[in-house]
């Protein structure tokens, strides 16, 4: 009588153990599934992408103005812009990310004032990128009188990648250990000098992909650039940096008008013409070739760095 | 003696310029609330507070213009709504996946891929969203209208997906490997283990990434006003087109609206509720990522 029982309940053990593998393999299933959903999706888009655009890639498309006829229109404003934006951007933000990185995880002491600082980038980096937008539209645009420049859109986009830059030189100054410090100071050396000679050599691979990384994000944003008043139709570029004649360098591209990539796919997706959807599209390969380049190019850096210091 | 006082010197002088550069960030939060405040100040001199938060009409840019917020704030929040319901199962589920059952080689290529898919350009997304998604679902549902809420949505939802699996993830590698084996010495499954023991010791950085993923879904600006429809509707029906806090600012921004306009106003109110909306989820996750670093 008992042994019956006993095997009833082994029975019933068994079938508790069988059920909760089996739902153990249907959530290792799942799991898989929505892990590569994602990516499946994504794969999906970029060649519906590809496939719309490319037809209208050509030497042509990166050196004409934009048209009011989809065939004849070009992105030439559009790179020119992006790139002199970008110049402005990594001019404004890296020192200064650097030397805030710096400061923070090398001199600063551990005071309400650090706390603030740290608190307040933490908090930056999750602001949206609009605002930073209506920032430089009230701080740059209309009270220091930069107009709808380059200059503006440089330095908005600056404002918004600045917490990556500090985050990425933080991280990666503190992957240096003390005795590298130790052995500086033991030498003699002051606090600059170490800095100067030992932690910023030795954490350039870092800063540098973070720095790449809040590039490759700025080279896409578009909202803030549509806020400070970019035009979406520019049919000129802004005056050349350089001349044959005296002074050989010029400024003036700084405040002229500009357009930028995303902005010239924002502006073709909203007509309703099939053409200009294709152009988008082109536009669209050309954009994201240049961020996944970019971020491959941080990846690589990582990598290389990693693999040449080895403490 | 000289050489040593000239030293300290440039030292000092060098840490004070360091110093400033940190100090700079603040000043970015200080002006953002100050161009903020003072440009929805001149606002709320000519429209009172009451119409704005409890309006449901908001027409701005019309003869007759009415600023009630609410249409607004209704489409932000359904939007969100939506792009969480894709974003939130799905990036849990491949963040337990990633955490608890991946095998290490299959997580270190993934998770480089995730990374990028975060870097994808979100006009690019909005194309997708427009042009890709929309007319796939008008198959499905014929009386979905060429803007709509459902479908930039969705596409927010897997733009939001690598950034809540990934700081799921590491909240969840966060724990340690003995409160697993005792679970596990129990008898129990992986799939037990994970959520009866991984998630609740995972928890502050869990609910931080779904947070955090809220405040992005808030404030993302392109998909929506791509894909969208610039329309101010008091609704909750994801058929019909919206229009958010931030695809209005865009709007506006797109024209040619002259400075100290009342109209030119509007987009910093706009933007303040924004900011104050975004900033409420920013604390609460800011104050539960500090709590995980504290557990362990």
């Amino acid at each position: 009588m008992q042994n019956i029982e006993h095997r009833a309940q082994s029975t019933d053990i068994k079938k508790r153990i069988a059920l909760n593998k089996l739902w153990d393999y249907i959530f290792l299933a799942t799991g898989l599934v929505s892990t590569l959903a994602g990516l499946v999706l994504l794969f999906a888009l970029m060649t519906n992408l590809f496939i719309d655009g490319s037809q209208r890639l050509s030497y042509k498309f990166l050196t004409a103005f934009p048209s009011r006829f989809p065939e004849e229109a070009g992105i030439l404003s559009a790179w020119v812009g992006t790139f002199l934006l970008m110049l402005v951007t990594a001019f404004a933000a890296i020192p200064l990310g650097v030397a805030a990185g710096i400061y923070l995880e090398e001199y600063a002491g551990k005071n309400w004032l650090t706390d603030i600082i740290e608190i307040n980038i933490a908090n930056l980096a999750g602001v949206p990128s609009i605002i930073y937008g209506l920032l430089a539209l009230g701080m740059f645009v209309y009270f220091f009188k930069f107009g709808e420049s380059v200059l503006t859109g440089g330095l908005a986009l600056a404002l918004l990648i600045l917490p990556m830059v500090i985050m990425a030189t933080r991280e990666a100054i503190r992957a240096i250990p003390n005795s590298i410090r130790e052995a500086s100071y033991a030498l003699g050396a002051t606090k600059w000098q170490t800095v100067w000679w030992h932690i910023i050599p030795y954490s350039t691979g870092g800063i540098l992909t973070g720095i790449i990384i809040g590039l490759s994000r700025a080279i896409g944003e578009t909202a803030p650039i549509i806020t400070v008043g970019a035009l979406t139709f520019i049919a000129f570029l802004p005056a050349a940096p350089v001349s044959a004649e005296f002074p050989f360098i010029s400024f003036k591209w700084l405040f002229d008008p500009f357009t930028v990539m995303p902005i010239q796919i924002f502006n073709w997706v909203s007509r309703p013409q099939q053409g200009f959807h294709i152009n988008a599209a082109a536009a669209g390969i050309v954009l994201l070739c240049m961020t996944l380049f970019m971020n491959a190019a941080a990846i690589y850096i990582r990598y290389k760095f990693r693999k040449r210091i080895k403490w | 003696m000289k050489r040593t006082v000239s030293r300290k010197i440039k030292e000092r002088i060098i840490e004070t310029g360091l110093f400033l550069c940190a100090l700079s960030s603040v000043f970015i939060t200080l002006s953002i609330v100050v161009i903020l405040t003072y440009e929805s100040y001149g606002f709320f001199k000519e429209v009172s507070v009451v119409e704005f938060f409890t309006g449901t009409t908001w027409t701005p840019l019309f003869a007759e213009p009415k600023f009630g917020i609410l249409p607004l704030v209704s489409g932000t929040l359904l939007i969100t709504a939506i792009s969480l319901m894709v974003a939130l199962p799905v990036g849990l589920i491949s963040a337990i996946y990633l955490s608890e059952y991946a095998p290490h080689k299959l997580r270190e290529t993934i998770k480089p891929v995730l990374e990028l898919l975060a870097a994808v350009p979100t006009v690019v997304y909005g194309y997708f969203a427009l042009l890709f998604l929309t007319p796939l679902l008008q198959k499905i549902l014929p009386d979905l209208s060429g803007f709509n809420a459902i479908s930039p949505g969705i596409i927010m939802g897997v733009m939001i997906v690598p950034y809540v699996s990934s700081v799921s993830e590491d909240a969840m590698k966060a724990v340690p490997m003995y409160i697993r084996e005792g679970s596990y010495a129990m008898g129990a499954t992986k799939l037990q283990t994970a959520f009866k023991v991984v998630i609740p010791s995972a928890f502050s950085g869990i609910a931080a990434a779904f947070i955090m993923g809220i405040s992005r879904a808030i404030g993302e600006t392109m998909v929506v006003a791509i894909a969208a429809g610039m329309m101010p509707n008091f609704t909750i029906n994801p058929m019909e087109p919206v229009q958010t806090l931030t695809s209005y600012i865009v709007q506006v921004s797109l024209g040619d609206v002259p400075h100290g306009t009342i109209e030119y106003k509007t987009i910093f109110a706009a933007g303040m509720v924004l900011f104050l909306m975004t900033l409420f989820f920013n604390i609460i996750g800011f104050w539960l990522r500090k709590r995980i670093r504290e557990a362990y």
